[in-house]
Formats: structure tokens, C-alpha cells, sequence
């Protein structure tokens, strides 16, 4: 029996790559790697280290370009008081300096 | 579908793991050569294909935010499952789902809570359908001027499915929301990478949840919802914006208060004025959760900056939808808005559905700029110039698409 159940979910799941919900069993699902990197300038790795930890740079990359510091000023404000990123103040202003100044 | 990219020998080693072909999915693979131009500064985009979906617009990979190719919009009226959109807001997606193990939790201020199985819901409850439209709030945020922060969408986050579930309105029977009773909170596996960070809960008020429409869907077109677009369970609130849709749904807690997380008090805010607007630039003032979707109308043949033959007649069609009152007539215009005329309404899939229109042109030589305007039947349109908010939210103006003859 065990082994006729697996037979169906591989049926199945083959027929239509759909979950199978006769699985016995966890289903999985598997992302893509990341592969966005942030531009070079000064405090890049500072951004990359503290930004990366809760999403995927292109993050940045996607904003609409020359917004400004106060824009960039509000995005990093906001990630620290509303999503309680853990960045010190020392690197935060690195951030900002950072991506006012490159993106 | 089979992404293509992946090998016979890896798809057949995943298929004994059940949807984990996908563990071997090959995430460089997975780019196509093509690309995707949205039409705004900054609006080139790689197509990606993740796995049970076709290639679709990177907008970011952890979360992931996958765009519909806008071409998929003319290919009917419901939006297949393999090119629906994708957005989440927390890194935390749930990779690993049993669905045996699976239990949705109805909890709180009521009288039984309730503890679900899948098999439970679908065979212990009348199943309801719906077609509903679902548009992210910032669907077309790109385009809006002065540009504003946030997820830089083309028209792509938006789409128009048959939902099949459970009726919120009957759990909540089953549960018996104690007297005093005032809100509902929806919460998904989807989770934050830190802890401190607000967890994705969305609320509705008792009456709005338990009104007979809004609904848990365990199938979408027919099928298992797409694993990225909720497995295997989502909330589906008919006429109302993406952000209250919530993905994976396991836990409904009813509240005998406002709810008052993150999510609802602090994000997904329109200004309070009739036009959700204000001038760009000005203070941000009251505000209030967005709701309901307003009146939009696409062009999606021919595409944009397209090209005719001229003074031959040609098809022009597209879609339209509204909040939920559902749409009485499209007007096109080829003149840049100077006279408009009535297309053809196709079949009406029910109030909360993209409502098809088509109608013919033949043109001069030269560059044309037509124009769709919806009219919804509470009389509620599409204004000719943009509002604007801070959030990018809630684009809602007439769409034009260039077309040359030659």
C-alpha cells in the first residue's frame, strides 16, 4: 500500500506539477538563487551587510533613480523604526550616504 | 507546467518528494534572455521562470515579487495560474507545507474555535465560487509622478481568477463570535526574518468578513492554488486590494476590539478624502486602511506603441473592472480624449471579474493616442489626469496606449 501511494503522488505530480494533496508527505518548494549585488561607491559592504540580512538588494536597485538623500533618509529611517532592522546609528548614516550618492 | 529549464533527470529524481522538483531548480537557469521594459525610468526588468509558474517580471527575488507580462492580459478573461503575480513582504516564505498536517485555527473571542483540516474544509463545507479581481495596491506604482518609493510595478500586479473555497461568513457561524465581538485578524505561514519585525496580519470588521462573499480559497482555476500564491489556503476579499488577500492562511483570530497591528495601522494608508489624493508634495494628513478597488480600464490589443496598417479597420479590445458594482459600459477614444465612443461589453463573469470590451478603428496615417474610460453602474469613472498619493497607491486615471499607422 505504502508503495502504491507513492506511485499516485508521483503520477500526479507529474501530470501536472500541481501539489499533490493525496501526498503523504511535506511538500516542498524551492526559490531561486539570489544574484542582485549593490552598485560600488563608498559604504557598499556596510548596505550589503545590514540591508541583505531581511531582503534581497535589488530592493534598492529597483527604486526610481536620483530620489535624493531625503528619500534615501526616509527609507533607511523606516526600516529601522517601523520593520525594527537592528542597524547602529554610526552605519545607518553610512547607508544613507551611501545610496544618496549611488543610486 | 515543467519550467523548462529544469532537466528530465532532476524533474523526475523531485517528483517522488511530490512538488519538489523544485529542489533541484536551477535558479540561474531560470533567466530568460528576454526582458521586460515597463516603460518608466528605471523599468528594465529580467524575466524569471520559478517553478509552476511561466516566465514572469523579476521586480525582487527574497521576497519574492513576480509581475504579469502585461501580453497575458489578452489572452482571456481569467488570469492563468502560471503567470498570476506574486508579492510578499516578509523574507520568511514558507518552503515546507504538509498538507495532511496543514490546520487552519479560527480562534479568539468566539465560542468554539475551530481547529481545520484541508480535507475538513472541502468536504464538510458548501464549496463557493467567485470570480474576483486581485490588484496589489501598488499596481502601476512605476508610473506614478512624482515617482515614490516602494514596489516599481508596471499594470502587471493585478489578476482575475475563479476563486473555490469556504465562505468566511460559515466558519464564523460554526465559531459563534461571542457578543462584543468586532473584528476579524488573518494571518499567514509567511513569516519575518527578524523577529522584532511586524508579522504580515491583515483585519477586517466582523460585519465586512462575515458579509457571505469574502472566502477561503483552496482552489484557484480549477487547481490547487500555485504554491506563491498562497498554498493551500488564501483569503480572497472580493473587490478589495491584494493586501487583505493574506497567502497561506492558517490562523483567524476574532477580536473583541479594533485590531490594530502594523499592517493595517501604520501601512496600506490612503489620505481620508474622497479622492484618496492629495497634491504631490503636501503633508500626508488623515488617513485610513485602503479598501476597495476603483474603476479601471486597459487597452491590451493592440499594444502599446504598436503598429496598424492604415485607413484598414482593426480590432481594439481590453479589460475593465471596479470595486465590486461592476462595469456598465467602456468608452474608447482615438483622438486623445476629444470624443469617446461605446465598446462592446463581453460576457459578465459576475460584478467583481475583469469585464471584457472590444470594438473596431481604422485610422489615418500618423501616431494615435487611444484612450479607455470605464464607467462603473454607480456612475464612478476614471478621471483624465492622475491623483496622486504618497504610497503610490491606488493608480486610478484613464490609460493611454500609442499606436502609429503606417
Amino acid at each position: 500500500m505504502p508503495r502504491f501511494r507513492k506511485t499516485l503522488i508521483l503520477m500526479a505530480t507529474a501530470a501536472s506539477l500541481a501539489p499533490a494533496l493525496c501526498a503523504a508527505e511535506t511538500l516542498t518548494y524551492s526559490l531561486p538563487e539570489e544574484t542582485a549585488t549593490l552598485r560600488p561607491g563608498p559604504g557598499q559592504e556596510t548596505a550589503q551587510s545590514n540591508c541583505a540580512v531581511c531582503h534581497s538588494v535589488d530592493y534598492i536597485e529597483r527604486q526610481p533613480p536620483k530620489m535624493g538623500r531625503a528619500f534615501w533618509e526616509g527609507v533607511v529611517k523606516k526600516m529601522v523604526a517601523s520593520y525594527h532592522a537592528q542597524i547602529d546609528e554610526p552605519d545607518a548614516a553610512a547607508i544613507v550616504d551611501y545610496l544618496a550618492a549611488t543610486y | 507546467m515543467m519550467p523548462r529549464v529544469t532537466s528530465r533527470r532532476s524533474f523526475l529524481r523531485g517528483a517522488s518528494l511530490g512538488l519538489a522538483a523544485l529542489s533541484s531548480f536551477d535558479g540561474r537557469g531560470a533567466y530568460s534572455a528576454e526582458g521586460a521594459r515597463l516603460g518608466f525610468a528605471n523599468g528594465d526588468r529580467p524575466l524569471v521562470r520559478y517553478p509552476g509558474k511561466r516566465a514572469l517580471i523579476e521586480q525582487t527575488v527574497r521576497p519574492p515579487q513576480l509581475e504579469t507580462p502585461f501580453s497575458v492580459y489578452d489572452e482571456g478573461v481569467l488570469t492563468p495560474n502560471d503567470a498570476f503575480f506574486v508579492r510578499y513582504h516578509l523574507a520568511g516564505v514558507p518552503l515546507s507545507i504538509d498538507p495532511e498536517a496543514f490546520r487552519l485555527e479560527m480562534r479568539g473571542h468566539v465560542e468554539t474555535p475551530l481547529s481545520l483540516s484541508l480535507a475538513a474544509l472541502k468536504r464538510d463545507f458548501e464549496p463557493v465560487e467567485i470570480v474576483a479581481v486581485n490588484q496589489c495596491s501598488g499596481n502601476s506604482r512605476g508610473f506614478v509622478e512624482p515617482r515614490v518609493g516602494g514596489g516599481q510595478f508596471g499594470h502587471g500586479a493585478m489578476g482575475n481568477a475563479r476563486w473555490r473555497g469556504v465562505a468566511l461568513k460559515t466558519l464564523l457561524e460554526k465559531a459563534g463570535p461571542k457578543p462584543g465581538a468586532q473584528s476579524v485578524a488573518f494571518n499567514g505561514l509567511d513569516s519575518p526574518v527578524a523577529p522584532e519585525t511586524p508579522d504580515f496580519v491583515k483585519a477586517l470588521d466582523l460585519g465586512h468578513a462575515g458579509d457571505g462573499e469574502v472566502m477561503l480559497a483552496y482552489a484557484m482555476n480549477g487547481e490547487d492554488l500555485p504554491w506563491l500564491n498562497g498554498f493551500p489556503l488564501r483569503l480572497v476579499v472580493p473587490g478589495c486590494y491584494g493586501t487583505y488577500w493574506v497567502k497561506h492562511l492558517n490562523d483567524i483570530e476574532v477580536l473583541d476590539s479594533d485590531f490594530s497591528g502594523f499592517w493595517m495601522s501604520s501601512a496600506y494608508r490612503i489620505p481620508d478624502n474622497d479622492c484618496a489624493c492629495v497634491t504631490p508634495g503636501a503633508p500626508k494628513g488623515a488617513t485610513r486602511p485602503i479598501k476597495r478597488l476603483t474603476v479601471r480600464s486597459f487597452i491590451t490589443r493592440p499594444a502599446d506603441d504598436g503598429k496598424v496598417a492604415a485607413h484598414v479597420a482593426f480590432e481594439v479590445r481590453g479589460i475593465a473592472f471596479d470595486g465590486g458594482h461592476g462595469i456598465e459600459a467602456v468608452l474608447l477614444s482615438a483622438d486623445d480624449g476629444a470624443s469617446w465612443t461605446a465598446a462592446r461589453l463581453g460576457e459578465d463573469l459576475g460584478r467583481y471579474s475583469f469585464r471584457e470590451w472590444r470594438t473596431e478603428l481604422s485610422l489615418r496615417p500618423g501616431v494615435h493616442h487611444l484612450k479607455s474610460r470605464a464607467v462603473n453602474r454607480a456612475g464612478q469613472s476614471q478621471p483624465l489626469a492622475p491623483l496622486w498619493n504618497h504610497a503610490g497607491y491606488m493608480r486610478h486615471v484613464v490609460e493611454t496606449v500609442r499606436i502609429e499607422a503606417v
